[in-house]
Parts: structure tokens; sequence; C-alpha cells
């Protein structure tokens, strides 16, 4: 399936952000366009989880526009962004260890439930039906991932690998229009890798746009239609995965640090 | 008139200075709200008339007599409860909880062994004599609590600024973490905290109970939210906040008990308290200084 | 029937204690569930006792009407502290809820209409047996629900990690002010229904030894479940007729049962996953 050709989902335009007098983003400035795979790279400290903060509303920026759909960002609340369809995970994994994994799906299906306090206290047919539409709507996106068959296990409990496999269906189930992830593939050994990125690909055929966060060259470079280089807090290069490869600033800011 | 008042305001506010160091020692050097502090307060003022009326003992030695019990106290609430709990890594509010109980045991204990009536020190140990300056009426007892109090306060800056055990216990306030990598004896430095801390509590106990001649077993709870009320003044932490804090309430008090009436005096700390929380909750005299536990 | 005659005219009042405990410890499991450590359920307890007693006293409203009032009086409070006062965390968040209830405690005591520290006399008996076994399993079966649909995720989201939880699309600020407040409205009613069963209420019930004693129920009890504050809040009401010999020592047993809890049970007495994980294994091994 295509995702209807819309030129531009997130559009970052000249945006900074210092912390006091210190600078960590200058004038940044790429383009997210709808239905692709889009990764950020750059050396530790670069920034990058911060763009991700000022994009979801964590952060404020202190210059520059951010636009989702044609619409500012800027100056909403994280849950209101949410709910202009971004979702993300975190590079430092954040799912809720006390809850089982379907209720840790559910919590990211907040915002399509419409019941009311009435339907919840009476137990009404239109709250029990939302809830069990819910229900298979979360097992489904854990089937995605995998996991649909520990749906009763508490998240605590899942090995790491799993645990960023929830997170991901976590976001998925906010029903976003792109997704936000930060080091998907951190911890992870090489199959697991390969098997995350034909997850990766069939998100993206399913229609969502994805915004990735990412360290491994080769998971990056295989995967991604267009990449941003960011170093020290300026985008140093821009474009398909071959011209930020041949980029001799690339090359450069990346010397020394790629043969890890 | 006035002059009278500071005077109260002083000896009030420099016990509660007192009491309030040993809060915000606490705080700052383990994390942790100790609730149980009120009740170590009246633990020592008991101990020190225990100690003169059982054992006929002159009033100074039972002021130390009463820290080394306090301070004992302290010592096993961190050794038996609150080591414990940071073994196991507990939440930041379990040891407040935690503490909160350590307060009713002792609370209820005092009052199994001594009754629930008010005690009072026997006459012939107070510090009798007193004397006017112009208008003010000064009694003996209150320059010795205040030069008392004040003493205590400048042995423990001074051991905080210049020693190396100062120096080792504001690393611990930074980061526990770090200054175990540093080689610290951060768990032998948490015991010497908790027992310094509920010295000092004990004594403010029993300089209270000398200035109203008055002690009961649940004397501890109203000074624990004093304490509180200061240490939020000052900034939770803060130890130079403690002392500007403790001498602040002592006087907003005072003024507001003979200004407005006696039973405001303590809704006017509390509604200061109240909105210095809402409106700045790194307290009115402290930098902001939060440590996550 | 005469041994339960017997029995009822004796421990009524006791029996009528559990339910209002148990109603108060509920009351302050909602704030928890939410992740906030609020010792504000007293001073809104003692709100809503006061407020309907006077409307009992004074304008001699229906007891319906005045237990609806003694409620929302309290959740009117919560609504308009809570913005402000919900935008502090963790420790903070519980000094200031406690500063909240001196300050009410303190006003009551000052003021000309609550009786100052005398209290109110004479409240008319009103709070039948009944009435609080439907308002317990009124209050039981909303919050059982609300656990169980999107609210009660979402309050367990907000515990576990409030950014994630914003990040899911839920607006924290408002969701810890409806537990806040709607803790203060349970904590109301229970303070309402106990005006009308002890004669007299007077400012020394709702201090911060009565936020001490709501928490500790809950802490005892547990707080996975709903079940958890109900056993601790009968626990700790009925220990204590069982301790009588130990007179003035009898509340030293309620400290060491919080430190107790607090060192070896942290999850508290009824835990609901060791509980179901026992009756699998029960189950398990008859099969």
């Amino acid at each position: 399936m295509n995702a209807p050709q819309q030129p531009n989902l997130l559009s970052i335009r000249n945006v900074g952000k210092h912390f006091g007098g210190l600078h960590v983003l200058q004038d940044v400035s790429f383009e997210v366009p709808a239905g692709s795979i889009y990764g950020l790279i750059g050396p530790n400290g670069a920034g990058k989880t911060t763009v991700f903060n000022l994009i979801t509303g964590l952060l404020t920026p202190s210059a520059g526009q951010i636009d989702f759909q044609g619409q500012t960002l800027i100056g909403l609340e994280p849950h209101r962004i949410t709910h202009q369809g971004i979702a993300r995970t975190f590079q430092n994994i954040r799912i809720f260890k006390e809850m089982d994994l379907l209720e840790n799906v559910m919590v990211g299906m907040h915002d399509h439930l419409n019941y009311g306090g009435f339907g919840i206290f009476l137990n009404s047919p239109a709250c029990r039906a939302a809830e069990k539409k819910a229900r298979e709507r979360a097992l489904e996106l854990l089937s995605w991932v995998g996991l649909d068959h520990k749906a009763d296990m508490l998240a605590d409990n899942l090995s790491y690998g799993d645990q960023r496999k929830l997170e991901f269906a976590r976001a998925l189930a906010t029903e976003p229009k792109l997704l936000l992830l930060d080091e998907p593939v951190a911890g992870m050994n090489p199959s697991e890798k390969t098997i995350l990125m034909e997850e990766i690909n069939n998100i993206r055929n399913r229609g969502y746009g994805v915004f990735m966060i990412e360290h491994d060259m080769r998971f990056v470079m295989g995967l991604c239609d267009r990449i941003a280089v960011l170093n020290f807090g300026r985008i140093i290069a821009e474009g398909t995965p071959d011209e930020v490869r041949n980029n001799p600033d690339v090359i450069e800011a990346y010397l020394g640090k790629e043969d890890e | 008139m006035l002059e009278q008042q500071l005077l109260n305001a002083l000896t009030l506010g420099s016990v509660y200075a007192l009491f309030a160091l040993g809060f915000t020692l606490v705080f700052g050097v383990l994390a942790v709200i100790n609730l149980s502090h009120g009740a170590v307060f009246m633990v020592g003022s008991y101990a020190a008339l225990a100690m003169v009326s059982h054992l006929n003992a002159p009033l100074w030695v039972a002021m130390l007599g009463a820290m080394v019990v306090s301070g004992t106290i302290g010592l096993l609430v961190d050794v038996l409860v609150l080591k414990p709990l940071r073994a196991r890594n507990a939440p930041h509010l379990i040891p407040m909880i935690a503490t909160i109980g350590v307060g009713i045991m002792l609370t209820s204990a005092a009052q199994g062994l001594f009754g629930a009536e008010v005690l009072r020190f026997p006459e012939d140990v107070m510090p009798a004599g007193e004397f006017m300056v112009g208008d003010v009426h000064v009694r003996a007892l209150e320059i010795a609590i205040v030069a008392i109090a004040f003493l205590l306060m400048a042995v423990l800056f001074t051991i905080l600024k210049r020693t190396q055990l100062g120096r080792a216990l504001r690393a611990i306030a930074e980061s526990p973490k770090a200054a175990y990598l540093l080689g610290i004896n951060v768990e032998g430095l948490f015991h010497i905290t908790s027992f310094v801390a509920a010295a000092l509590g004990g004594i403010a106990g029993v300089l209270i109970g000398l200035n109203f001649n008055a002690i009961t077993p649940f004397m501890g709870q109203p000074m624990l939210h004093k304490g509180i009320a200061v240490i939020i003044l000052g900034g939770m932490g803060d130890i130079r906040g403690a002392l500007i804090g403790g001498l602040f309430l002592g006087f907003a008090e005072v003024i507001s008990k003979a200004y407005l009436s006696s039973q405001m005096g303590d809704a006017v700390a509390f509604g200061l308290l109240f909105l210095i929380l809402l409106v700045r909750p790194s307290g009115l005299f402290g930098r902001k200084l939060e440590r996550k536990a | 029937m005469e041994w339960f005659n017997d029995f009822w005219s004796t421990y009524s009042t006791l029996v009528f204690s559990v339910g209002v405990h148990a109603l108060l410890a509920l009351s302050i499991w909602l704030t928890l569930s939410c992740g906030l450590l609020s010792l504000a359920n007293a001073a809104f307890m003692g709100v809503g006792a006061y407020v309907s007693a006077l409307l009992t006293l004074h304008l001699e409203w229906s007891f319906g009407s005045v237990l609806l009032a003694g409620g929302i009086a309290p959740t009117l409070v919560a609504l308009i502290i809570g913005a402000p006062v919900l935008r502090l965390s963790g420790v903070y968040l519980a000094m200031a809820t406690l500063a909240f209830g001196e300050v009410v405690r303190i006003t009551v005591l000052n003021l000309e209409i609550t009786g100052g520290p005398e209290g109110l006399n004479g409240i008319p008996l009103a709070t039948e047996g009944w009435h609080i076994a439907l308002i317990l399993a009124v209050t039981v079966y909303g919050l059982a629900r609300l656990r169980r649909s999107k609210v009660g995720r979402a309050f367990e989201a907000i515990k576990e990690d409030e950014v994630a939880a914003r990040l899911m699309g839920i607006n924290v600020d408002r969701y810890k002010l409806l537990a806040f407040s709607l803790g203060a409205f349970i904590a109301g009613v229970a303070g309402a229904l106990n005006a009308h069963f002890t004669f007299f209420i007077s400012p020394r019930e709702y201090g911060f030894e009565n936020a001490v004693d709501i928490l500790t129920m809950a802490v005892l009890g547990g707080t996975s479940s709903l079940i958890g504050p109900m056993l601790g809040s009968s626990i700790l009401t009925l220990l204590p007729e069982l301790l009588r010999s130990l007179q003035d020592f009898r509340s030293l047993v309620n400290g060491a049962v919080l430190v107790l809890v607090v060192l070896f049970l942290p999850k508290g007495l009824w835990e609901s996953r060791r509980i179901r994980a026992f009756f699998k294994r029960l189950k398990g091994g008859q099969a």
C-alpha cells in the first residue's frame, strides 16, 4: 500500500536550541517526506536526541519552525503532538514495566478510546465494544512484532530486544503518521537487526513515515531513503545514502569514529 | 515591647534553626525526609529530664547525655531501617513512610513510659537569674539557649566547610555514586550524619523543654511541622538556608502571634510555607538543589 | 437474633469505623495509583465532615444532599489547589499537601462557625449501616471499573513514567487533577458519614496523624489492588480494639506495623499478582 503522496510530512526549518550559553543545535533544516524512511546520524553528542525532544514537545526550540503536515508543532504540549500523529521510542527504553504487554500497548490507544466517565461506570455497550476492539488491535500490533504469545506477561520480564519491540508496538498503537525511532537496534545482535530491518520496512509499506536516529551505519545505509548528518549541532550533509557516504565533510566527521 | 518580642523570636528561631539543621542535613546527604526527627527531638528532652531527675545529673551532663541518646536512636534508624531500604533501592518516598512509622513508635513508647501528662524540669536545675536591658526582660536561660544553639551551629558549619569530613559529606550530597567511586566510605558517613542530625534534634528538644518548661510525648509533632516549614523556606538540603529559615520562622511566628492571634501564628507559618511551595519550591533562600534518590 | 443485637449495640460504631476507614484508604489508593503521594486526604475528610455537619445543623438539609455536599465541597477545594500543587512531585508534593492540611486544620481551629477547638457538638445521628455499606460498594465497583478502563491505564502509566505517558497522548495534568479531586470526593463523603454517627467532630481528627493513619492503611494492605486498602483499614481499625490491654503502648504497634511492612512486605499484605500466582499453582496442583 502506498501512502498518499504528500510532499513533506515533517518540515524542520532553521531550528536552534541552546541551554544557557550552550548551543546544542544551530540552524538545523531538513524535510521528512511522507511514506519514506528517513535517517539522522552523527557522532555522540551531536544533538540527535534533542531533535526528537523538540519534535515531540518535550523541549521548546529557541529558534526556527517545526511543521507537521503543514501545521506548526511549536507551543503544543507533548500529548497534543502525539494526537497530531507523531509517536516515538526512546534510546533508553521506557516501557511500563509493571504492566503486562497488552496493557502497555493499550495505553498507546488512549486517545482513540472515546468513551466517557458514565460509560466506564455503567459498563455501557459502547465502552465494552471499544475496549474489545482495542484489545484485538493491541494483539494485532503485538503480532506485528512477534510478541502476541507473550501478551499477558509482565513487561519487566522481557528480554532487552523484546522490550524494544514492545516499545515499537506501543508507539504504533497511537496510530501515528510518523514514527520516531531513537536508536532502534542499540544492543541487538545481527540476526535481530536483520529481522527489525524487515519489520521497519513493513511498517513503511503499511503507510507510516519513519524517522530514525541510529549509530549503526550499515543499518541506516541499508534502510533509509534519505539521511541527514548532524555534527556539533549543525547539519553537515543531507541526501541519499550514496550521496552522504561520499560527502567529504561526513567522512571527516566520522574519521576514526566508525571503527568500533 | 517590640524588643521583648525580638528576644523571644531570637530564642525560638535559634532552636528552630538547630532542629532544622539536622533535618536538612539528612535530606542533603541521605536524600531522605526523616519524619521521625520530631520524635527524636521529643526523646531528647525526656532523656535529659530523666537524667536530671533520676540520676541527679547536672544540666550540662544531661544535655550531652540527651545528645548521645537521641543520636544513637538516629543511628539505629539508619542501620535498621534506612540501610535495608537503600540496599533494595526503594523509591524515595518509601524511606519517608518508614520514618513516619518510627516516629509513631517513639511517641507511643514515650507515652507508655512517661505518661501523657506534661512533665517539668525541677526548679533547681534551671539556670536562674534574670535582668533588665533597657525595657527588655532577659532571662539567663534565654541567653544560654541562644548561645548553645549558635555554638553548635558554628561547630557544624566549621566541620562542613573546613574539614575532610565536611568535604566528603558535600561530595555525597552532590552524588553518592561519584563519592563512592572516589573512595569515600559512603555508608559510614550516612551513619555519622544520622547520628549527628539526631543529636542536634535531641539537644533542640532539651532547649525547647527548658524554654517552655513543659515536656509531653506529643511535642515532636508541631516541631516536625516547623522543621518542614523551615527547610522548605530555606531550600531542602541547604544548610545555610536552614539557619536563615529557622530564624525567619521564629520571627514570623512571634510577630504574628503578637499582632494577630496566638493560633494564627501557626497558620501564618504554614500559609507562608504553602505559598512558597507553589511559587518557588526550591525555597526562598536556597538555590535549586534537587537530587533524585 | 438477641446475640446480634447485643453485638451490634456494642460494636456498631466499630463496624461503622471500619467502613469509613475503608473509604478513606480507597481515597488515598486512588491518588497513589496515579503516582501522587498526597497527605491532604485527612483535610479533605475534615472539609466534608464540617460542611455536611453545618448543613445539617443550621440548614437542616436532607441526609442525602448533605452527603453529596460533603463530597463536593472538598472536590472544589481540590480543583482549586490542584492545578498549582500538582506541578510539584515526590516529596515536594507530600510536603505541600501536608502544609495544606495544616492550613485547613488551623483555619477550622480559629473559625467561629466551626466551633474552634471544641468542634461541633450534637450532630444528629443519621448514618446507618446500610448507608456505609452501599456507598462503599458503589465506590469499590466504580474504582474497579475505572481500573480496567483507559483511565486506570492512564493513571498507572503516569505513575510509572510520566514522560512516556505524555507521549502516549495522555493529558497528564488533567488525569492527575482527576485522581486528586476524585480522591477528595471519596474522602469528603467518608467525612460526612463519619460526622453523622459520632455526634461530635473536632479539628483534632483531621490533622497530620490522621493523614498518616490513612496512608498506613493503604500501605499495609498493599496498593496493587482494591482489596489491599480495605484489608489494611480493617486490620488497623480492629487492631487497637484487640490490643486494649496494651493501653498507652497501643499505637506502638501501629508504628511497628508500618515499619515492618515497608521493610519486609514492600507491596503490602495483599499483592494481587502473588495471590493470583498462588491460586494458579493451587489449581495446577489439583489438576
